[in-house]
């Protein structure tokens, strides 16, 4: 197949028209209008971007351009023209001989949308050879052919790889490569790159944004990334609870948004806490010297330091694997070092939680990535909140609920309201508040933050931020925040611990880290921060390019 | 791969040692069985003297540690010992009798696998229609009745009225191949009817469980058709509970024979069993409770190797 000979109409016809498009999800039997009929007109070639929080029903939308809806939804009123069939009305037989042909998928999570059973090139030749396009020889010679254009490396062979022998962010693109088997009008691409770190996700943007360009598909690009989707999308839509805010041209709507939901998406990342005076010479709260530790016979950290004061945020950045949780887990006992020692207020800690009293435990608290599963789903905020003040303070009945309450009142949660309320009735930046306050209430004085954003929202985890800073302020806390996100560090840091491969690569107060001369890898991560600029990838690409 | 042969090694190793516990079990359990051989063959009238002389001929009046080590020993040598009430070598008497049993057990599986595993696809495929009702509903009431019961349906309809196939399964070497076939039907399907159930029920949740995961999700956004999403993308991940309940039936068929054997008077290992236990014939008691145990040790350690073959992530190791 040659590169964009046999693509029939020109770029600029109607491929896409959905029109009114109401989806209904399925909850306790009854049927819950999610997506309140949504306007969306896709063009050949072009690609549209959805944006949205979580619950907006971007990935509800792209799926339904497929004519598609999960299990517990149903398309329930609008048409869905695709090239000129409307979706709404087709047969499964015929939505079936559309999908994967004439429109594909690329999943969130390449990892788990694999099957874990086949090779890679056998996935691949799947859909073409099902399909009936090209026989089998002709779709494997024509996957790596792909696999190269996308810049896997060693194209020949990686095909012939299970998906759990590919790195993340190779899978990502080999899942692009399996999306453009039949040379699709129309790819789908449901966040492909929120679960990839941010050096890698720099390489699968600017491959998907290649092949779509070389071979003139259609693309709807969903992520709630805005920074990203501006270097993606032709055209943006914004969405919000189902419905349509705000709509128009990339670089129209970065540089001048209409909406207000839109201009806050946009402002997202701009907190920044006061800088501090250096911290004082006292002896740190908690200092880490030499730790080295393994995970069985496979070494994670070595020789790492660091020290953390009274009153100040030390942020712990780095990608995945880079040993930033594992230094947490010996901090808190959880981990015993193989080497080195842990000192908290200048006195030496016991290697193995076990051996460490009551009051060493409960200065030292945690708050974790998922507060869907940090918190009991079968106990009442008021037990999993009292549980630390009895077993730590020894608090009981009418004290106990008072102080409940005196902290429900400092996470910014109405006690009257949330008191008597089970987890699975607040939302995910409500039970992280929960956890926060679970934390204050054994009184710590230095709180672990392992990435307690990321699985939040944008704008429901600069308010984590924000709740996070002021209590500091007002209870003179340190935090140790662990994260991947260069955002979040710029908003809350006092100083910056940078983690590669297990070990502390640099170290120093925030403005020296962030200034340059920065270390190579520090650099790497921080140019590799999307900007809310459409062109900046092009930019990174040219700079980075030998 | 050599990962694997690390895997089977140790689970080789457990399992004779799960024998050597089990052997000391047997031992102890008979040892407990009230009454003994001589008691049992000399009737009612046997003076205490005469019981006593018998007990020293067959070894039977040494202590119990001795008795159980001589066997052990002699066991591990492949000598089994004599039968008590027949004096003819065990080796050669279970020899027989296993191969019956063995061949009665493969027929069954030979039908029952590939029904149950078949069947439960197509419930998972067209699962929730009127086909997959009407399947579970058949196999769970084969599985509710107690096999023996089966039997005497089976050989009521099949023997009795309608004279397809012969009511008693008696078999010997002299028959061909397909005369032993057509003889052992009958305790075929009836095992077939009773473990059918289970490995149909687990095929179709295995399945179905997977329904859900993205890769399947996956493999519907590509259109492919319905049965090969579930043979090509659902089977293959759901193979290893699927083997586990296989070869635990597998199992079933050899040891929980039985009943089956004594109502076709099938001459197999289980109706010499109940024989020698009412005869306390304890050498072959011990000999056939040993290779039971032997079965379900051996193919439980196959579903093992199974399932890790299954696994990609083990087969090919990063």
């Amino acid at each position: 197949m040659s590169e964009t000979a046999d693509k029939t109409g020109q770029k600029g016809d109607v491929l896409v028209e959905m029109h009114g498009l109401r989806i209904e999800g399925r909850s306790d039997d009854i049927w819950h209008e999610i997506v309140h009929g949504v306007d969306v007109i896709l063009h050949r070639g072009e690609v549209l971007g959805l944006i949205g929080e979580s619950g907006a029903g971007k990935s509800t939308i792209g799926l339904a351009a497929m004519g598609f809806a999960r299990d517990g939804c149903r398309i329930s009123g609008g048409s869905i023209m695709f090239d000129g069939v409307d979706l709404t009305k087709a047969s499964d037989e015929s939505l079936r001989q559309l999908r994967g042909s004439r429109i594909a998928y690329v999943a969130q999570s390449a990892a788990a949308a694999f099957n874990p059973a086949h090779k890679l090139i056998d996935q691949y030749c799947e859909a073409p050879v099902q399909h009936g396009i090209m026989p089998r020889a002709e779709a494997e010679s024509d996957a790596i052919d792909l696999y190269g254009r996308l810049q896997l490396p060693d194209p020949e062979n990686i095909g012939f790889r299970y998906p759990h022998q590919v790195s993340g962010g190779q899978l990502q693109r080999a899942m692009t490569a399996m999306a453009m088997a039949c040379r699709p009008d129309l790819i789908v691409f449901d966040e492909p790159t929120t679960a990839l770190d941010v050096t890698t996700q720099i390489e699968v943007l600017s491959a998907i944004r290649g092949i779509v360009r070389q071979f003139n598909t259609a693309a709807i690009y969903i992520t709630h990334d805005l920074a990203v989707v501006s270097q993606m999308a032709d055209r943006i839509m914004v969405l919000r609870h189902g419905n349509l805010v705000e709509e128009g041209d990339t670089r129209g709507m970065i540089e001048d948004p209409q909406k207000d939901y839109t201009r806050e998406l946009l402002a997202v990342r701009t907190f920044r806490k006061d800088l501090l005076d250096e911290p004082n010479a006292e002896t740190p709260l908690l200092r880490v010297e030499n730790v080295s530790a393994a995970y069985g016979k496979s070494p994670v950290l070595f020789d790492v330091s660091m020290d953390i004061h009274r009153k100040r945020t030390v942020a712990v950045v780095g990608e995945s694997g880079s040993g930033k949780s594992t230094a947490a887990r010996v901090i808190t006992g959880l981990l015993p070092p193989s080497s080195g020692q842990v000192y908290y207020d200048g006195q030496p800690l016991a290697p193995d939680h076990r051996k460490r009293n009551k009051d060493e435990k409960r200065c030292l608290q945690m708050i974790y990535q998922m507060p869907d599963t940090a918190i009991n789903p079968r106990q009442r905020v008021s037990s999993i909140i009292g549980r630390p003040l009895e077993f730590y303070l020894g608090m009981r009945g009418a004290d106990r609920d008072a102080r409940v309450r005196e902290l429900l009142e400092m996470i910014e949660l109405d006690p009257a309201e949330f008191f008597d309320r089970f987890p699975d009735e607040l939302s995910g930046g409500q039970k992280q508040r929960v956890c926060i306050a679970r934390a204050l209430a054994a009184e710590p004085e230095l709180i672990i933050c392992d990435e307690v954003t990321s699985a939040l929202d944008q704008l429901v985890a600069e308010e984590i931020l924000k709740l996070l800073q002021s209590l500091q302020d007002e209870l003179g806390l340190a935090y140790m925040f662990i994260t991947h996100d260069l955002a979040t560090v710029r908003a809350v840091a006092d100083e910056i611990v940078v983690m590669l491969q297990g070990e502390v690569v640099e170290q120093g107060p925030k403005e020296q880290i962030l200034t340059p001369p920065h270390h190579e890898y520090t650099e790497l991560l921080l140019s590799s921060v999307p900007e809310m600029d459409p062109d900046w990838l092009d930019n990174l690409l040219d700079q980075r390019a030998p | 791969m050599s990962q694997i042969v690390k895997l089977v090694a140790q689970r080789l190793a457990l399992g004779l040692l799960t024998l050597f516990i089990i052997s000391l079990i047997i031992f102890l359990c008979v040892e407990m069985l009230p009454g003994n051989f001589s008691e049992a063959i000399l009737g009612q009238a046997a003076t205490p003297e005469t019981v006593a002389a018998f007990n020293r001929e067959l070894g039977l009046d040494l202590p119990p540690h001795e008795r159980y080590f001589t066997w052990l020993f002699n066991m591990v040598q492949g000598d089994f010992g004599r039968s008590l009430a027949s004096k003819r070598e065990l080796s050669e008497l279970l020899g027989y009798r296993l191969e019956n049993t063995l061949f009665l057990a493969s027929v069954a599986a030979v039908i029952a696998i590939p029904l149950a595993v078949t069947l439960g696809v197509l419930a998972a495929l067209y699962r929730d229609s009127f086909y997959d009702r009407a399947v579970n509903v058949v196999t769970l009431s084969s599985i509710s009745f107690p096999e023996f019961f089966v039997a005497y349906i089976l050989i009521l309809i099949l023997a009795q009225n309608l004279g397809w196939f012969p009511a008693i399964s008696n078999i010997n070497d002299e028959l061909g191949f397909w005369e032993k076939i057509y003889r052992t039907a009958l305790p075929a399907f009836t095992l077939t009817l009773v473990c059918v159930a289970h490995m149909m029920r687990m095929t179709r949740a295995a399945i179905i469980n997977l329904l859900a995961s993205p890769y399947i999700e996956m493999a519907r956004l590509k259109g492919l058709r319905p049965g090969r999403i579930i043979l090509k993308h659902a089977l293959p991940n759901a193979l290893a509970p699927i083997i586990n309940v296989v070869v635990l039936n597998m199992a079933y068929l050899v040891v929980g024979v039985v009943l089956v054997e004594v109502v076709f008077v099938y001459p197999g290992l289980g109706q010499l069993f109940v024989d020698s236990v009412r005869s306390r014939d304890i050498p072959v008691v011990q000999a056939c409770s040993l290779i039971f145990a032997m079965t379900y040790v051996l193919l439980n350690l196959l579903a093992d190797v199974l399932s890790i073959m299954s696994n990609p992530r083990l087969l090919h190791p990063r």
